[in-house]
């Protein structure tokens, strides 16, 4: 039990309560921030395992990207209206199956795979630079994926521009 | 036990560094308010605080005790978890960030992890979450507005700003921060003389990013009282103050480190110049001496006797440090704790950052705010085309002279020129003052 371990199950504990709060909040916002902080702390789990490329991808993408412009719709929405709505329909039976199908499932993959499952622990000293890799591989490896999704996302843009300007 | 106790040691250093960063960081954004009333205040041809202190020198210290001890209001109808953290995650995010600035060759809070860079980028981005959950919470429309603002404004010169560090990087070829400073030293030349045209975008982009004037809308006291933080009071809203001005700070070093050469002193290669090495020296001996010619002047007089002996003490404390920094430390004739050479990078890194700092105050009591469709105009017609051109002509640059066997400055110049050109042809296009 050293400190990388106290850390880990700190902001592994932090990500799950923060994950329950996101979907269990009335108000928006507060789903929005408590999604944040779930963002956030795998980000830190990220950083643990020496993955520094992915957690500030992550930081950079999800939350100063995505989320931002979530809470600046979210501020903009009638908040009142939401936060007097249903939040919860009956179907506690079906959903209650549901999870106890996927209990079992992991349980078995578990109990299955109980003596090959050794956790994978990340490497002494540090990564060779994961960035150039990362690059390597997109420009190397997968040169024409690549430049295809990018492509997409162009056209996804200028109709995104196009739907906007038009209305 | 023993196993927990033993994995706890790497991070005292470290724990030592960000104190010392912490304090340092908070004194120096404390005084930074009082060098930017007193220095607009001689552009504007006033003396400015002079009472608290001599030359008003404790007023910083006189604030943060008012604000301190201000009752904190909560509006009525506010959203108090989120009012809370609002200044929490602003001022978190500015502090945060300065773990990966490399203050000297070897003074860094964190490690030189690889991506220090984009990590910077990554973590100083969360500060504009404090700004919109800041205004929203406060439920009130003036605050609504400015966050609103503050957003689109940040968003919008994030990718200018983005772009103009990509130039920079292309140059260095990593982004680990001491590495873009080595990469400075090795091809010895600061990469403002290579990447003029980034340099400038970057400066611009990081107005916008800290809200300072001449981008100062969000809180445009004429339109929006006082923008996102105007239902702040107390405490908090000396929060806000703090994370601006570590903002402030923050892209100024990221500037300095990424375009001017970070902690290395002016010609770094240049044996002729050593003996710039004395300026720490040379700056805190000119201070003593300032202190004392000052002291002198006072007039005679009970009410001034105070503050003569603060700047008595004050001169003396300066001389002090400065005769420190030329103490040399032997043992056996050999050189163990040069002190002057310890301190030598972060004052070349103090002396550029103060520099920039200057700018910053220089432009708010220089140029008239802009216009909010000016500013969005600006910001997505010319700057960031400029520096998506940008980009691709240093990136083609380098690569003709990698392909071509040119000198890097001759290829790097010509691809300026070519971004210049295309930008007098934008500017042509798009009349930014229209309307």
């Amino acid at each position: 039990m050293t400190l990388t371990h106290v850390m880990f199950y700190g902001i592994a504990l932090v990500a799950v309560v923060s994950a329950l709060l996101v979907v269990t909040r009335r108000n928006p916002v507060h789903s929005a921030v408590f999604l944040i902080v779930t963002l956030l702390s795998v980000a830190l789990i990220y950083l643990q395992l020496q993955a520094e490329f992915l957690a500030a991808v992550q930081i950079i993408l999800y939350i100063g990207g995505i989320m931002l412009l979530f809470l600046f719709v979210i501020m903009l929405v009638k908040l009142d209206v939401a936060t007097r709505q249903v939040q919860f329909n009956q179907q506690w039976l079906l959903a209650g199956l549901v999870v106890l199908v996927l209990l079992v499932e992991f349980a078995s993959v578990i109990y299955v795979g109980r003596r090959t499952m050794a956790l994978p622990q990340a490497p002494a000293g540090a990564l060779p630079p994961n960035t150039e890799l990362i690059g390597l591989t997109l420009f190397q490896n997968y040169l024409l994926p690549f430049e295809l999704a990018s492509l997409l996302l162009l056209v996804a843009m200028v109709g995104a521009v196009l739907m906007a300007k038009r209305s | 036990m023993m196993a927990f106790v033993d994995s706890l040691h790497p991070y005292l250093i470290a724990l030592v560094r960000v104190i010392i960063v912490f304090l340092g960081l908070s004194l120096l954004v404390a005084y930074l308010t009082y060098a930017e009333r007193k220095i607009l205040a001689h552009f504007q041809v006033r003396i400015g605080p002079m009472r608290v202190g001599p030359h008003g020198l404790l007023q910083p210290i006189a604030d943060g005790i008012k604000l301190l001890l201000k009752e904190d209001i909560l509006p009525a109808g506010a959203d108090r978890w989120m009012f809370w953290l609002a200044p929490v995650i602003s001022l978190g995010a500015a502090f945060t960030a300065f773990a990966l600035i490399p203050f000297g060759p070897n003074f860094m809070v964190a490690g030189d992890i690889n991506v220090g860079l984009l990590f910077l980028i990554a973590i100083s981005s969360l500060g504009v979450l404090g700004v919109i959950l800041g205004g929203w919470s406060s439920n009130s429309h003036y605050p609504l507005l400015g966050a609103l603002r503050s957003t689109a404004q940040l968003v919008s010169y994030e990718v200018a700003l983005g772009f103009a560090i990509i130039s920079g990087l292309l140059l260095a070829g990593t982004l680990r921060m001491q590495g873009i400073v080595q990469a400075q030293a090795d091809q010895g030349v600061w990469f403002i003389f290579w990447q003029p045209v980034a340099f400038f975008i970057f400066l611009v982009a990081a107005i916008a990013e800290t809200n300072r004037s001449p981008f100062d809308l969000p809180e445009a006291e004429s339109e929006l009282v006082a923008g996102f933080h105007t239902e702040y009071s107390g405490f908090r809203f000396a929060l806000f103050f703090m994370a601006e001005y570590a903002a402030m700070i923050l892209v100024s070093s990221v500037a300095v480190t990424l375009f001017l050469g970070g902690w290395l002193r002016p010609f770094p290669n240049v044996e002729a110049l050593a003996f710039l090495e004395l300026a720490p020296v040379a700056v805190f001996l000119a201070c003593a001496g300032w202190c004392f010619k000052e002291a002198v002047r006072f007039p005679r007089g009970l009410e001034w006797r105070w503050q003569r002996l603060m700047l008595l003490l004050l001169g003396g404390g300066t001389l002090l440090v400065a005769l420190g920094l030329l103490a040399p430390v032997r043992s056996e004739g050999e050189l163990t704790f040069p002190v002057l050479a310890a301190v030598q990078g972060v004052f070349w890194f103090m002396a550029k950052v103060f520099g920039f700092l200057y700018a910053f105050i220089w432009f708010r009591g220089t140029f008239p705010r802009y216009r909010f469709d000016q500013l969005m105009r600006l910001g997505w017609h010319f700057m960031i085309p400029v520096a998506i051109i940008n980009v691709i002509f240093c990136g083609l640059g380098i690569a003709v002279s990698k392909e071509l066997h040119w000198p890097l400055w001759v290829s790097l110049w010509l691809a300026t020129l070519a971004t210049l050109a295309v930008a007098a042809a934008l500017m042509r296009g798009t009349e930014l003052n229209s309307r």
